[in-house]
Formats: C-alpha cells, sequence, structure tokens
C-alpha cells in the first residue's frame, strides 16, 4: 500500500518552495493588473493592413502614447492599453492611427475610471473571503459528527490558500517574464479553482470521515492513509476528464480566454495534488500535534 | 425494474424531452436572438457606468434626482432601436446602462449623457460675436433679461409634453408648453423675433432636418406659454418631439466604466466556444467510456442529457449567458464527472467484494451521495455569496455571470450525474449482461488494501 502521510512532510517542502517562489515572483515582478484593477483604457483593433508591433509603437508615441503597451493576438490584431481615453481623445487616436497605419477597425474598448478600479479590486477581495468563510462554516457544520469540526474546515481553507497562492506566484512568473496580465478573467478562474480546490478535499475528508466512523480504534494516520489511497484514483480520473475540456477549450478559444484557462491548468494540477499532499496531511499533523517536529524537519531538509 | 425505478425512468424521459423541445427550434437558433441571451461580451454592444455628481442636489432628492435621469437616460435610448436596452440604478448615486449588439459612435454615448440638449439662437448683427455659424448665417444665443439676469432660451424651459399633431388643413405640427420661467423668457425673446428665424442647435451643431438643412422656424407671433413649430417634416417632429421631452439631466453624469465589445469579435468568441466546449464533452465521454466502459457509456449520455437541460434551463428563465459563465460551465461539467467517478469507484468495489450488480449499483450510489452532497452544496454556497457581492462590482459582469451559470450548472450537474445515470443504468442489473462485471467495473484488483 501506498504510504502517502508518511511522506507529508515531503509535500509540505514542496508545497513550501512552490509557494516561496511564487512570493519571491511575487515581490520581485509584482502582478501586472488589467485595466480593470488599474484604470485606464484598452483599445481592440484591427488593422486591414498588416502591421507591425514596432509601427504600431511608433504610431502611437507619434500621438503622444509612447508609455501604452501594445500586445498583438491576432492577424493585423492588437490590443493597445492606454491612460484613461475620453471620447474625444478617443475620436483623435484612431484618426491618428487610421492616418499612419491604414484603415483600421476598432473591435472592442475598455475604460476604468481610477475610482471603480479601486472598488472592483476591494469587492473581488471582500467576495473571495466572504466565500472562504462561508465555506469553512459550512464544512465545519457537515463535519459536527467529528472531534474538532472547525479543523476539517481550517485544514480545507488552508489547501485553498494554498492553491490560491501558487496560482498567483505562477501569475506574478507570467506577468514579469511574458507581460500577463490580472484581469477579470483571472478573478474568474481563480473563483473556479476555488470550487474545484474545495470540492476535491470534501470528497477526500468525506471518506476520511466514513473509515473513522466505520473503524474501531485504527491509528488516525492509517485510517486517513487508507482512505487517500482509496479515493486517489478518483482524485486523478476527475482531474484528468476536466483537463480535457480545459485542453479543449485551449485550442479552440485561444486567446480571448487564455487567462481562464491557465489559471484553471495551474489550479487543477495544484488543487488535485494539494488535497492529497496537504489537506489531508495537515489534518494528521494536527491530530498529532507535530507541529515542532514539522518545523524542525523543514529546517532540517531545507538546511 | 421495481415499480418505483419504472416511474423514475419515466419521469426522467418525459424531462428530457420537455428539454429538448425547448431547446430545438433550430430555426429560432439555440443561442443569440431568439435563443438563449447572450451576454455583451458574447453578443456585442456598451456596457456604460455613469456616476452622477450629486453634490448640486438638495439633500433628500437625491433619489429622485438619479430616478429622473434614468428616466431621461430611457428617453434618449429608446428613440436609437437598441432590442433590450438596460437602464437601471446602482447604488445610490451610479446609472448602469447596457445596449446589446449596438455600436454606438462614441459621439452618441457622449451626447446620452449631456446635461442640456437643445438651445435656442438668433441671427447676429455683423459687428457680434457669434457663437454658431450655418449655411443661414452666423448665430448668437437667444437670450433675454428676467428678473435682472440675462438667460439663454434652452430646452430646458420645455414642459415634457410635446407631441406632434395636426392643423386644420392637415399640415404637421409640433405642439410644446413652456414653463413659467420659459414663458417669460418666450415672450421677451419672440416678442422682438416676429418674422425672424429662431435657430436650434445641439451642443456646437445646428439640429438639422431630414433633408440636412438646419431647422430654423419663424417666428409669427409671440409666444407665451403655448406655442406650435409648423413646416417641419413628420419625421422631424417627431424626433424634435422626443428630444424635447427627453428633457434636461437633473444631474450631471460622468462615464466611470466603459466597455464595448463589437459584434464581430462576439460572434467568434460564441463559435468557438461552443465549439470547445463541444470538444470538451465528447472527449471526456470517450474517456470516461474507455476507463468505465458501459458505465462511463451511461455516464456519457447523462453528460449530453446535462448538456441540453442546461440549455432549456438557459433559454427558459432567460439566464444570460457571458465569457465568464465558461468557467462556471467547465466546474460544473468536472463536478458532473467527478459525481460519476466517485459513484463508479464506489460500485467497483461493491463489485470486486462478489456483490450483484444490483446491489453494486445500490451501494454505490447510496455511499457515494454524502461527498456528492457536501461538495455540490459547498460550491452552490460559495456562488450564491458571489452571486450576492457581486452585485455590488461596477464591473460585476463576469463575477455573477459565472456564479449564476456555476449555482445552476452543478444543481443539474447532481441530478443528472446522479438521478439520470443512475436510472440509465438500473435497467441491466438482472439482465445477462450483469453477469459480466467487467463491463461495469474494469481492470481488477492489483493489490489488497
Amino acid at each position: 500500500m501506498f504510504n502517502i502521510i508518511g511522506k507529508r512532510f515531503w509535500f509540505f517542502l514542496i508545497s513550501g518552495v512552490v509557494i516561496l517562489a511564487g512570493v519571491i515572483a511575487l515581490v520581485v515582478f509584482g502582478l501586472n493588473p488589467a485595466v480593470e484593477f488599474s484604470s485606464g483604457s484598452l483599445l481592440t483593433v484591427g488593422f486591414e493592413q498588416a502591421v507591425s508591433v514596432d509601427e504600431v509603437k511608433s504610431a502611437l508615441a507619434d500621438l503622444g502614447y509612447g508609455g501604452a503597451i501594445i500586445q498583438r493576438t491576432g492577424e493585423g490584431d492588437f490590443l493597445l492599453r492606454l491612460p484613461e481615453l475620453s471620447g474625444d481623445a478617443k475620436g483623435d487616436l484612431e484618426a491618428g492611427l487610421n492616418a499612419s497605419l491604414g484603415k483600421l477597425e476598432v473591435k472592442g474598448f475598455d475604460s476604468v475610471s481610477p475610482m471603480i478600479a479601486a472598488e472592483t479590486t476591494r469587492n473581488a477581495v471582500i467576495a473571495v473571503v466572504i466565500s472562504a468563510i462561508g465555506m469553512l462554516l459550512y464544512i465545519s457544520w457537515a463535519f459536527h459528527r467529528m472531534p474538532n469540526p472547525f479543523r476539517w474546515g481550517i485544514c480545507a481553507i488552508v489547501s485553498l490558500v494554498h492553491d490560491i497562492l501558487v496560482v498567483v506566484g505562477v501569475f506574478a512568473f507570467l506577468g514579469g517574464i511574458l507581460g500577463w496580465q490580472v484581469d477579470l478573467m483571472f478573478i474568474t478562474g481563480v473563483l473556479t479553482v476555488i470550487g474545484y480546490s474545495v470540492n476535491d478535499t470534501i470528497v477526500i475528508f468525506d471518506r476520511i470521515r466514513e473509515n473513522l466512523l466505520k473503524g474501531g480504534g485504527v491509528d488516525f494516520e492509517v485510517v486517513v492513509n487508507y482512505s487517500l489511497v482509496e479515493t486517489m484514483s478518483r482524485t486523478l480520473i476527475t482531474g484528468v476528464g476536466t483537463l480535457f475540456v480545459l485542453i479543449a477549450l485551449l485550442l479552440f478559444v485561444g486567446a480571448p480566454i487564455q487567462n481562464l484557462v491557465v489559471v484553471l491548468l495551474v489550479g487543477i494540477i495544484t488543487g488535485t495534488y494539494s488535497s492529497i499532499g496537504t489537506a489531508a496531511s495537515l489534518l494528521v499533523v494536527w491530530e498529532k500535534g507535530e507541529w515542532g517536529r514539522f518545523i524542525m524537519r523543514r529546517s532540517l531538509s531545507s538546511g | 425494474m421495481s415499480k418505483r425505478n419504472k416511474i423514475v425512468f419515466v419521469i426522467v424521459l418525459i424531462v428530457f424531452v420537455l428539454a429538448l423541445l425547448v431547446v430545438l427550434p433550430i430555426n429560432e437558433g439555440i443561442l443569440g436572438k431568439k435563443g438563449i441571451r447572450l451576454g455583451l461580451d458574447l453578443q456585442g454592444g456598451v456596457h456604460i457606468v455613469y456616476q452622477a455628481d450629486l453634490s448640486k442636489v438638495e439633500p433628500g432628492k437625491e433619489g429622485e434626482a438619479i430616478d429622473g435621469a434614468v428616466a431621461i437616460l430611457e428617453n434618449r435610448i429608446n428613440p436609437l432601436g437598441v432590442t433590450e436596452p438596460l437602464i437601471q440604478k446602482q447604488g445610490s448615486d451610479r446609472i448602469l446602462v447596457e445596449l446589446p449588439g449596438l455600436n454606438i459612435t462614441d459621439k452618441e454615448k457622449e451626447s446620452l449623457a449631456r446635461v442640456a440638449i437643445l438651445e435656442f439662437g438668433e441671427l447676429a448683427a455683423d459687428d457680434e460675436e457669434a457663437k454658431w455659424e450655418n449655411e443661414l448665417g452666423r448665430w448668437k444665443p437667444a437670450t433675454a433679461v428676467i428678473d435682472g439676469e440675462e438667460k439663454v432660451l434652452s430646452s430646458r424651459y420645455f414642459k415634457e409634453n410635446t407631441y406632434v399633431g395636426r392643423d386644420n388643413l392637415g399640415g404637421i405640427e409640433l405642439i410644446f408648453e413652456w414653463d413659467e420661467e420659459g414663458s417669460k423668457l418666450s415672450e421677451a425673446i419672440t416678442g422682438r423675433l416676429i418674422d425672424k428665424p429662431l435657430g436650434i442647435f445641439e451642443g456646437s451643431e445646428p439640429l438639422r432636418g431630414d433633408d440636412g438643412r438646419p431647422i430654423a422656424p419663424i417666428v409669427q407671433t409671440t409666444i407665451t406659454s403655448r406655442g406650435r413649430i409648423t413646416g417641419l417634416s413628420l419625421n422631424d417632429a417627431t424626433r424634435l418631439s422626443k428630444q424635447l421631452n427627453a428633457g434636461r439631466l437633473p444631474v450631471p453624469l460622468e462615464i466611470l466604466y466603459d466597455q464595448t465589445v463589437s459584434p464581430i469579435l462576439g460572434s467568434d468568441f460564441v463559435d468557438m466556444s461552443v465549439k470547445a466546449g463541444l470538444i470538451g464533452i465528447v472527449m471526456v465521454m470517450l474517456f470516461m467510456t474507455i476507463y468505465y466502459r458501459l458505465s462511463g457509456f451511461m455516464a456519457s449520455l447523462a453528460l449530453i442529457y446535462y448538456g441540453v437541460l442546461l440549455l432549456a434551463i438557459f433559454k427558459l428563465f432567460g439566464v444570460t449567458l457571458t465569457l465568464a459563465g465558461i468557467g462556471g460551465f467547465i466546474l460544473s461539467v468536472g463536478m458532473a464527472i467527478d459525481a460519476n467517478v466517485l459513484i463508479f469507484e464506489r460500485m467497483k468495489e461493491e463489485l470486486w467484494d462478489g456483490r450483484s450488480l444490483g446491489a453494486a449499483i445500490d451501494a454505490g450510489f447510496s455511499r457515494a451521495w454524502s461527498a456528492i452532497w457536501d461538495s455540490n452544496i459547498t460550491t452552490i454556497l460559495a456562488g450564491v455569496i458571489l452571486f450576492w457581492l457581486g452585485s455590488s462590482i461596477a464591473a460585476s459582469a463576469p463575477v455573477k455571470g459565472f456564479a449564476l451559470t456555476l449555482i445552476i450548472g452543478v444543481a443539474v450537474s447532481m441530478f443528472t450525474a446522479v438521478t439520470v445515470t443512475r436510472t440509465f443504468i438500473r435497467p441491466f442489473a438482472g439482465t445477462k449482461l450483469a453477469r459480466r462485471t467487467s463491463l461495469f467495473a474494469p481492470y481488477q484488483r492489483k493489490e489488497n488494501v
């Protein structure tokens, strides 16, 4: 039989390293916020004739938008990120680009004022935190027949925070290196990951609960490990099944929902990992009161 | 099959047929137009959030001012011919405007929120400064001194009850009424402008009729409280009357958030997403069938059932499908798969223990239920909280769209993955096929856990 729980400190070490790398990336690069969170205007334009990023860049610089961020999204299609534009300024910009780069079509326009940007950021964070509290309360209630029901809720939420940290860390990297932005699609993806992660964890917890209620006096660690092995194929199969849908989306929709799909890919992998490696292991560590040993082992392993 | 199972089977089938009937009228289109409502991000359109400046409104009258502004925006938007415009108050001092499918120009967008819309002008003398200039001449604002203060005659003094009528000879006339202050202004101005034109201007431009000529009626007589404009075409008169009735905004509005998606980009999204969704589901179905054989195939049928039922519910309740809804959809498909996997894994264990197929199905479903229930309820709970909080986010469409698709999707998937799959598999119990357990529970136990 696989001894998963026996390797719990290795799991913690791997999680710790990955999260630490993410935090470092976050400190070094920061997140690259999209207009929804930082205010400004986002213009999607399609040029009829072939133009290069550099041509667009110099045309924009001539019009006084030297700081614009330009991203190519398709044949002749560009995303232009600019300071907040008024209607007149937008008209002038279109006319200017038309004059220097030929006929163009504005395919999309987003403009967000600083007030809305700050509000959106705040409310998105509040929404996530309140959802997490709601789930914590529900899980604690669902496991009320267990001793210390709050423990189960907290372990599930910790594993959820783990997954969010990994996703955010990955996006700090992608933002720093490839210039990917954190937009509302990213938020949608994070919300989906939260749902997936908690779902995955609860299924395992449910099996642990069932086996605990069944088994008379078997060691907690053994029961948890047994439950993990029992649910392992389910955890992996569900993960793989969901990945199929994601890969299809990535291949056939691509750019418009790239952020969403990549967040989900990363989130489902880390979500699957964390429900096996983190959530259940934390329960055991907590049950056995091993925090001291855990810290000692970690300093030994990393030293 | 027991009698109860038969009844459930019939109900499941009836629900499916009803759902198909709702979804299927292909000629009406499943997505878009008369089919499922698409969000602005999918069908293209304009999404604007206005911030109202309430600083100059008397305390206690803010609500009234906002309601007035909403009504006026409605009046201004209705003539644009948008199919389902959404104009609503958001919070205490914001107005949300959504114009699906319409690609309005920036100028129109700005003019929607313009505070005062029409001003009147008179021809300026050669030595006077002009504010407007057109083929009829140079114009200055038509003003008069009322109570010691010089005021410009504008549409703000109209009572919002103008209408188009016909005179005794059948000619078109636009009948209007001034308010108290307007009556005094009008009396002074029209009194001195008899037989002279009165120009009408919108911002910096003269108001033009269908023939492209500026509208500048000649003053026939001194107008006090009520008057009429004759000589307009029916179209011009109707439009002018609408504009006058749209009145003036009680508060200045500033654009806070502006999102415009062109319908071309939108239709690409829809095509691609539908294609990707179908391919994804087919891949999942293949995977399930290969891995779980006959049970997996039944679960695949349940997944089709899920798709049809979800579309039917979206259509029936007018749920708006958005791009972010795709996230909710993926998660709910994932959870539908998960529910089936949980059940089949349990069934497998039972079959390995030597139970009959019928017993294994019953045990598999009942023992997997608590996990399915807990995880689905937790997800729905999170969805409800997000939906509720999502309303307070100005750029909230994605969060709310996600939450709503998720709630509906998870609820539907619980029904299809559990009840429907069970109904499809149960009839095999007791048949010859049931003895070949490898059809239902592949791969023998490799080790003794």
